[in-house]
């Protein structure tokens, strides 16, 4: 078999913000460091972040510090958060930001010169790091120029397919150039994934064609094990009209800048989906809410920045109330409250967005908004110091590992995890390397792995890729959205086991060189594995939290509060589910939450 | 609200290609990005292009569209009349890979060369400070996407493959130049972008400015400016002086 073959210490699998900031760790590690990505350099679904990167720098508000930021974003998380991820992000996120701009990066500034912040959605201070609305840009570019500058080797439209594994552990990765289509294996004694999340399984999103789960799908078949994979964000504010562009993300800074939501009755609705477990720190009037933009001591927050969990039901119930807009959403207007100037400075891409795609001008007419899928908080379960999975070897980082934003995320608590997160996987996946040299990639594995990738070229008649990608998404959108039920889930069980017959006697037309067909029936079985998962958990967990609304169990419940559901692979291949406690924080984290309450 | 639209989409790989003719639905508010899309999931599984945020965010789906180089993500199909025919074809600049997808490597290749960012001491608490004022001006040229559409445009290059060698394209002069405005950077590129980088190879001709679609001055607020300072040094009397007089040997 024709193969090309490399060797390193340590693989990362994804280029975004996660997969560069573990490889520039494991480089200055000293470890030989590979990155391979699907898309080209710079391209990761990272540039989509908008808002800011999360950090208690208390550059705006002295008041601010680890301890309230680990508190938000337990209370975000609806506390099912794993308590170490989310100390270690709050105590590290500041020093991250900082060594950005060491690389290069240039965030807007406050009056001293110094990093400015803003606020958004659950977060108790001014806390977000930003460039105007294109901060994911400015960490990728700046991640980039620095993977660039350290020379690290990056293997550009390249996807793994398969993780390679002896009894010892992780001995390395195969996978294919998007380009020629040739196979090539890396061996590593320590493979990183940072292959992001899931949104591709469903038909409204904000994500990309790159989001299909295949890190989640590729941990499970090593052997690794997924955590609340029922956990999936729907970003309250997504475009809605028009229907080319639905679901492309609308940002929370709209709202952390003083935007407000209105029904088509022109009421400021989110006033009536206040939860008792946010009422102490909501306002209570649209007096309060405008005043504490300025006077944070004084007022409490709008309830526009609920999390965001609260505003996508909120706007999903005005919706099905008959009170949505024309194009089925809610209004999003900032227009009548502050300055064509100052959105134009603050939200030039949303501007930009809004007149390029809708033809809407945000300055002077308010925006149609409504839930897209937008992020998956479950995912590969993860030791919170070393990022390590169950597989020796493996390691996890960003939105495809679980465990730091529980139940619900926070918005602007994603880039932040990204790169704590990253760092420390590179620096424990370059130690795991020290001294094992000499693996061995046996003849078999690899042709097997071959011919699993080639078996679509090798049937003829069968069906085209696109029609099942596009079944399974209405499927997920349908069945297992926003708010679920027992019935219709096991409906979706049903659709993706049959699904799967499908997926198995695809074909795909054309050769092996850029044929996207090609790619997307690789892509699939990972899209079936992993919507099965979200599918079983969702079924599994008889509650409401955060990212999962269950209409026949609306409220949260206490036994569930301390469990975890965790998947694995059967040995049949079939999706195992089990439950785990959740691990409980020491007294003197638990503490913060009365001294701050 | 939908109707059928004639598109010509050039299909090929490096030893050549031609144009094919498609028939294909167009709905409300589709941009020509849609309309490919469509054109995979139901007459050609297999046409191959490049794209992934589809939100004029990640610079993948640069093409050339009626001969204009585009974003296929950003260019809507209102612009065009329901009987025109729309064609698009690679950026003509890179060599073609196949259907829509060029090698852009060059670009890759260039960046790799830039002499990397390298930045004073922080200050004693461990912050740099800077001004709002005096990040904006890089913050312009940071806003780039990477599309490549600049470099596809620029005669310099786009018809003229040997000049590749010696000329980095307006996307690297405008790194070069946003560098060179940096408030922490302390290294001096102002050779290199002349003599390695080929900035004076550029005419000022403001093409790449037209195509950027982040709207970034590439021409009168970076690569003008820069030749500014270059020439500053080259020309400068003083300077010309100084870098010709020796400090006499001490015996």
């Amino acid at each position: 078999m024709e193969l090309e073959r490399h060797t390193y210490d340590v693989v990362v699998v994804g280029a975004g913000g996660a997969g560069l900031r573990a490889a520039i760790e494991a480089h200055e590690s000293g470890a030989r460091t590979a990155v391979v990505c699907k898309s080209l350099l710079g391209k990761a679904h990272t540039v989509m972040a908008e808002g800011g990167i999360a950090a208690a720098m208390a550059n705006l508000y002295p008041e601010d510090n680890w301890r309230v930021h680990f508190r938000d974003t337990m209370r975000g998380g609806k506390m099912l958060n794993h308590w170490r991820m989310a100390q270690l992000h709050a105590q590290e996120a500041p020093d991250r930001v900082r060594e950005l701009e060491d690389w290069g990066a240039l965030f807007d500034r406050t009056p001293d010169g110094l990093i400015s912040q803003r606020d958004f959605g659950g977060h108790r201070y001014a806390r977000l790091a930003h460039v105007g609305d294109r901060t994911g840009l400015e960490l990728i570019r700046t991640l980039q120029q620095r993977t660039v500058a350290l020379g690290i080797d990056v293997y550009m439209e390249c996807t793994v397919t398969r993780l390679l594994t002896d009894e010892g552990g992780i001995t390395g990765a195969f996978g294919y150039w998007r380009e020629s289509g040739r196979f090539v294996a890396w061996q590593a004694p320590s493979v990183v994934l940072a292959t992001g999340g899931i949104g591709k399984s469903y038909k409204v999103t904000s994500n990309s064609w790159e989001y299909t789960g295949d890190g989640h799908s590729l941990a499970l078949q090593a052997g690794a094990s997924l955590v609340n994979m029922e956990f999936v964000q729907f970003h309250p504010t997504g475009m809605v009209w028009p229907p080319s562009v639905r679901g492309i993300l609308v940002t929370e800074s709209v709202r952390g800048d003083g935007g407000i939501l209105k029904n088509s009755a022109g009421n400021r609705f989110m006033f009536d989906y206040i939860p008792d477990f946010f009422r102490k720190e909501t306002a209570e009037t649209e007096a309060e809410a405008d005043r504490w933009y300025d006077d944070k001591k004084n007022n409490r927050r709008p309830p526009e920045l609920l999390p965001r969990d609260e505003v996508a039901r909120a706007i999903n119930s005005e919706v099905k109330a008959g009170r949505g807009t024309p194009h089925g959403g809610v209004f999003l207007d900032i227009a009548s409250r502050r300055s064509a100037e100052y959105i134009r400075k603050r939200l030039p891409s949303m501007y930009h967005q809004f007149k390029e795609l809708a033809e809407v001008d945000i300055t002077a007419e308010p925006m149609e908004v409504g839930p897209t899928c937008h992020y998956v908080m479950g995912g590969v379960e993860v030791d919170p110091d070393t990022e390590a999975a169950r597989v020796s070897g493996l390691f996890a980082a960003g939105e495809v590992a679980g465990g730091m934003h529980g139940s619900n995320r926070l918005g602007g608590n994603s880039l932040s995890d990204l790169l704590v997160f990253g760092r420390r996987a590179g620096a424990a996946a370059a130690e795991h390397a020290r001294g094992r040299h000499g693996l061995e990639l046996p003849d078999e594995a690899l042709a097997d792995a071959a011919r699993a990738a080639l078996a679509p070229f090798d049937r003829e008649g069968g069906e085209n890729p696109y029609t099942v990608q596009h079944d399974l998404q209405q499927t997920m959108h349908d069945l297992v959205g926003i708010i679920r039920t027992a019935p219709e889930m096991e409906q979706a069980l049903e659709r993706i086991a049959a699904l799967k017959e499908r997926v198995a006697n695809l074909s795909v037309e054309g050769h092996r060189q850029y044929n996207p067909g090609w790619h997307l029936a690789l892509d699939l079985p990972h899209m079936l594995v992993v919507s099965e998962c979200i599918a079983r958990a969702a079924l599994e967990r008889q509650e409401s939290r955060g990212g999962h609304t269950r209409d026949d169990f609306p409220a949260t419940d206490a036994e569930w509060a301390k469990t975890n559901l965790i998947c694995t692979q059967a040995a049949d291949g079939s999706v195992a589910l089990t439950r785990q406690p959740l691990p409980q924080m020491p007294s003197d984290l638990a503490g913060i939450f009365e001294e701050t309450a | 609200m939908s109707y059928d639209a004639t598109f010509r989409v050039w299909r090929g790989n490096a030893d050549g290609g031609d144009l094919q003719t498609f028939t294909v639905e167009v709905n409300e508010g589709e941009v020509v990005l849609d309309v490919i899309h469509r054109l995979q999931a139901t007459q050609a599984g297999d046409l191959a292009v490049r794209w992934n945020c589809k939100a004029g965010k990640c610079g993948s789906c640069s093409a050339e569209i009626n001969g204009r180089p585009r974003l296929m993500c950003m260019t809507r199909m209102s612009t065009f009349g329901e009987d025109e025919t729309v064609t698009v074809t690679p950026m003509r600049a890179f060599p073609v890979v196949r259907d829509l997808v060029t090698d852009v490597s060059y670009n890759y290749d260039k960046a790799a060369q830039i002499p990397a960012f390298n930045p004073r001491q922080r200050d004693a608490d461990g912050n740099h400070r800077m001004q709002q004022i005096d990040v904006e001006r890089s913050q312009e040229f940071r806003k780039c996407i990477e599309c490549f559409l600049c470099q596809d445009t620029c005669h310099v290059i786009r018809d003229h493959e040997e000049n590749k060698k010696a000329f980095a394209g307006p996307r690297f002069l405008i790194r070069l130049a946003e560098l060179d405005m940096h408030p922490l950077d302390v290294t001096d590129r102002k050779d290199a972008a002349q003599d390695e980088f080929g900035l004076g190879y550029c005419n000022i001709t403001k093409c790449c400015s037209e195509v950027c679609p982040e709207g970034i001055h590439l021409t009168d607020n970076g690569i003008i400016p820069l030749k500014e300072r270059v020439v500053d040094r080259k020309f400068d009397p003083l300077t010309f002086l100084g870098s010709k007089i020796r400090r006499r040997p001490k015996d």
